[in-house]
């Protein structure tokens, strides 16, 4: 037992991180398996920790209050982004989604409301280990049951051929909309928590870079089953740790560490880590003509 | 009415006229076969009635209402349902959850009560799962429902692109070359599948470059060049027209 | 002093490196239809080895930047052997793609860390003579004008090159129709990796030129101009290569005057996403690019 808490002593934050980032992951899944390319949830979650802060410390509102409150508001911009969009294709719209994210970074630093470029600080650290992976746990069953839903079927076929989909009766816009609200939502519900545990919130917290990130622990993970982001997000937070372990401690080695394991995934593993239990097998190869 | 009716369609891209004045109507209950030359914008004709290109001129009308107005999507709620001349299947999926993806308009599948795991739910996925079955054993896959869709050879593509056509239930199927590539025995399998859907009341527009498959199967036949439609009529009526002859073969020889 | 004139000298300076960093990601986006996110890697790369030859080797700067610029284009030739070649027959080749080129640009800045460390390094002192012009209430020196005449000259070479060689033409004719190319006996492999070598030693020269700009080189000094040079590929229309340059040159007046009238230089990115935010939404092709945003 006494062993148990010094190890979470130890290890608890990082544990917790797994699982901020985890909720992440799959919060950019959603509309990953629609086949869009939106790297906007960086964003969200800052608006989602932002919004949930500023209820907590300027409205006084309860924890789980302002956690819905952040969650509402990263949603609702979700769609307010989502709407125009939405058109775009592969490329262009990680590139609107990312400018998206810019904007809202460098908002956050020049207004006073969010505290400029320190931040929001002083938010009580309410949120526990348990509420966390509770949270994970949450959004892990919603996938894993999306995915035979209305809505996940219409979403994979989305990903497979947008064209036939729309042929099928699926209404490519509303789905793609409603992908991204929820995305959005899962988002903003993890940057409160995150706000809340961390005592602050900065613009730094949710730029390109974290954007990034969270598109490669999908990738790593796998992208087509609902424990692929979770792996993903578990395997590269915990990964300096482990490196730590056996005695790496320079940061040139384990960034380079990190962008081995995507090089390697991406090259032979393409379906991620969770392909190794699921035999999925990679995208095919080009079909020839007739 | 369950008529299809074309009326006056035209459509360019850029300098390219695709289409000009094309009309001719579908009877319910009917195989009407589309034929004529490459470039003949059969092809564009299908995206036009399926909703996914618009039209530049002209009006399709089915069952009352005005088809290229309307989205794909509601195209397809109308009851119409097409294949694709190079294939468009997700190749990720295996044949039996092709045909479910198709099942779209003809299911709940809501999440609340998935979440909660209800009996009904369950249930609803069962009995979704025997139709997708039973459609895939329609177009004789039920063998290959667990097979990956990229793994099948080109015909049983094209036929499993027919049975999740099928998933919509459609009273209106387009085919874009539906034996394309196959053997006479699989072409005549697909002949009589279509004779049996047209039993059920389904109507049928197919092109196809076959033409032994059209002659034999279609009540009637309309003929494109350039867009334009040269004839619609009986096969007989096809088959004797002299501008279809010189259409696939040429002007005739001048020194005869 | 002339200010609007000074402000536009401003633009044209650090426009023209944008320009030249541009030009190599839309020669890659053209032909093959990728976005190479390593670019920004063999930027920050070009530059520090331009500094450690000049450092550590002695090596005038007339010297290093060749040699620093032919290594760049090496580099370009290992991304594409290691991260896009093997994946060019997949079906979803552009996103592996994609995600293959940011793990190489994590892989090189990892490198980039690892042999100069994370500290800033410049060029040594007066190792280009400074001269001062005045010109209608402007002022330029000798380095501007250098850096502006180098990146000129560049773009200029490799806008003939595209437009007049053999090569060239191939080049472009891969860019169209790659299945067409191949089947001209254009050898489209060989091609792709020339195209590679090229690209990266552009973004390899631009950074050593930011770097001589700036004052300034650091192994996460291509973070800033990733997402900028994206921008100005939408801005200009990917896969154009004079678009890049216009839009090299437009994103950076639009930069140095948003400074300029704003006071601050807080909001000079957010003006600047935000233009690209709603050219995104309008003209997703950017002004001189080809319709190739949406496809069935």
């Amino acid at each position: 037992m006494v062993e148990l808490q010094e190890f979470y002593a130890v290890y608890g934050s990082v544990i917790n991180f797994i699982g901020i980032n985890a909720l992440l992951a799959l919060s950019l899944n959603v509309t990953l398996s629609a086949g869009m390319l939106s790297l906007g949830n960086a964003a969200f979650a800052g608006l989602g920790g932002y919004a949930a802060g500023i209820l907590t410390l300027h409205f006084k509102m309860p924890y789980v209050v302002s956690l819905c409150g952040g969650a509402l508001t990263a949603g609702l911009v979700g769609l307010a982004l989502g709407l125009p969009v939405l058109r775009l294709r592969g490329v262009f719209l990680a590139m609107a989604t990312l400018a998206f994210g810019e904007v809202v970074r460098i908002a956050a630093v020049n207004l006073d409301i969010t505290g400029g470029a320190e931040g929001l600080t002083n938010i009580p650290n309410v949120t526990q280990t348990w509420m966390i992976y509770l949270a994970v746990a949450g959004a892990a069953y919603f996938m894993a049951v999306l995915r035979r839903s209305r809505l996940g079927w219409a979403l994979v076929s989305m990903r497979e051929d947008e064209t036939a989909a729309a042929c099928l009766g699926i209404h490519i816009t509303y789905y793609k909309a409603v992908a991204f609200a929820i995305g959005a939502m899962m988002a903003g519900l993890a940057g409160g928590m995150y706000a809340h545990l961390t005592y602050l919130i900065t613009p730094r917290d949710f730029g390109f870079f974290v954007a990034v990130d969270l598109l490669i622990y999908n990738i790593v993970g796998g992208t087509r089953i609902w424990y692929g982001p979770i792996l993903g997000a578990a395997l590269l937070t915990a990964l300096p740790e482990i490196l730590r372990g056996v005695g790496v401690t320079a940061g040139p080695i384990r960034m380079g560490v990190n962008g081995l394991i995507l090089l390697l995934v991406i090259l032979f593993l393409p379906n991620g880590l969770a392909s190794l239990f699921t035999r999925l097998r990679p995208a095919p190869a080009r079909a020839e003509t007739a | 009415m369950n008529e299809l009716r074309v009326q006056n369609l035209s459509r360019s891209f850029g300098g390219l006229q695709a289409l000009l004045d094309v009309t001719f109507a579908v009877a319910p209950g009917a195989i009407h076969g589309l034929i004529g030359p490459n470039g003949a914008g059969k092809t564009t004709l299908i995206n036009i009635l399926s909703g996914v290109v618009p039209p530049s001129a002209g009006q399709v009308v089915y069952r009352g209402r005005e088809l290229h107005r309307l989205p794909v999507h509601q195209v397809a709620a109308m009851g119409v349902a097409r294949t694709f001349q190079n294939i468009r299947l997700f190749p990720a999926m295996t044949c039996l959850e092709n045909v479910q993806a198709g099942q779209h308009l003809n299911s709940r599948r809501s999440l609340l009560p998935r979440l909660l795991g209800l009996p009904s739910a369950r249930r609803e996925d069962r009995q979704l799962e025997e139709q997708a079955r039973r459609t895939l054993a329609r177009v004789g896959l039920d063998g290959k429902a667990a097979h990956p869709a990229r793994n099948l050879s080109y015909g049983e593509r094209r036929r499993l692109e027919m049975a999740r056509a099928l998933a919509l239930a459609p009273s209106l199927l387009l085919l874009d070359e539906p034996v394309a590539g196959m053997r006479r025995g699989e072409a005549a399998a697909v002949a009589d599948l279509a004779r049996s859907l047209v039993r059920e009341g389904i109507t049928i527009l197919l092109i196809e470059h076959n033409m032994s498959f059209v002659m034999n199967l279609c009540s009637r036949i309309t003929v494109l060049n350039f867009g334009q439609v040269i004839l619609t009529g009986s096969p007989e009526e096809v088959r004797r027209h002299p501008a279809v002859v010189e259409a696939y073969l040429g002007p005739g020889d001048r020194h005869a | 002093m002339n200010l609007l004139g000074q402000q536009l000298v401003n633009g044209l300076f650090i426009g023209s490196v944008y320009g030249l960093f541009a030009v190599g990601y839309t020669l890659v986006f053209g032909v093959l239809d990728i976005l190479n996110l390593a670019h920004a890697a063999v930027f920050t790369l070009g530059g520090l080895i331009a500094v450690w030859l000049v450092q550590a080797a002695g090596m005038p700067i007339g010297l290093a930047f060749p040699l620093a610029t032919l290594f760049a284009g090496l580099l370009g030739l290992l991304l594409n052997q290691v991260a896009f070649a093997p994946l060019r027959k997949r079906a979803d080749s552009r996103f592996s793609g994609l995600i293959s080129s940011i793990a190489m640009a994590i892989i090189f800045e990892a490198v980039a860390l690892g042999l100069f460390g994370a500290r800033s390094v410049r060029f040594p002192q007066g190792m280009i003579s400074v001269h001062i012009w005045q010109l209608a209430g402007v002022t330029l020196t000798s380095l501007q004008v250098g850096i502006v005449a180098v990146a000129t000259l560049l773009m200029g070479v490799l806008t003939l090159f595209i437009q007049h060689t053999r090569t060239g033409k191939a080049i472009r004719a891969v860019a169209e129709n790659e299945r067409a190319a191949t089947l001209l006996g254009v050898n489209v492999n060989g091609i792709i990796a020339f195209t590679f070598f090229i690209s990266s030693a552009l973004g390899g020269a631009a950074g050593i030129l930011y770097g001589l700009y700036f004052d300034a080189l650091a192994p996460d000094m291509g973070r800033s101009i990733e997402l900028k040079g994206l921008a100005v590929i939408i801005l200009g229309g990917m896969g154009s290569i004079p678009g890049a340059i216009l839009g090299g040159l437009a994103f950076g007046l639009s930069e140095v005057l948003t400074v300029a009238i704003s006071g601050t230089s807080n909001l000079r990115d957010a003006v600047a996403f935000t233009m690209l935010f709603v050219i995104l939404l309008i003209r997703p092709s950017g002004l001189l690019g080809r319709e190739k945003t949406r496809e069935a």
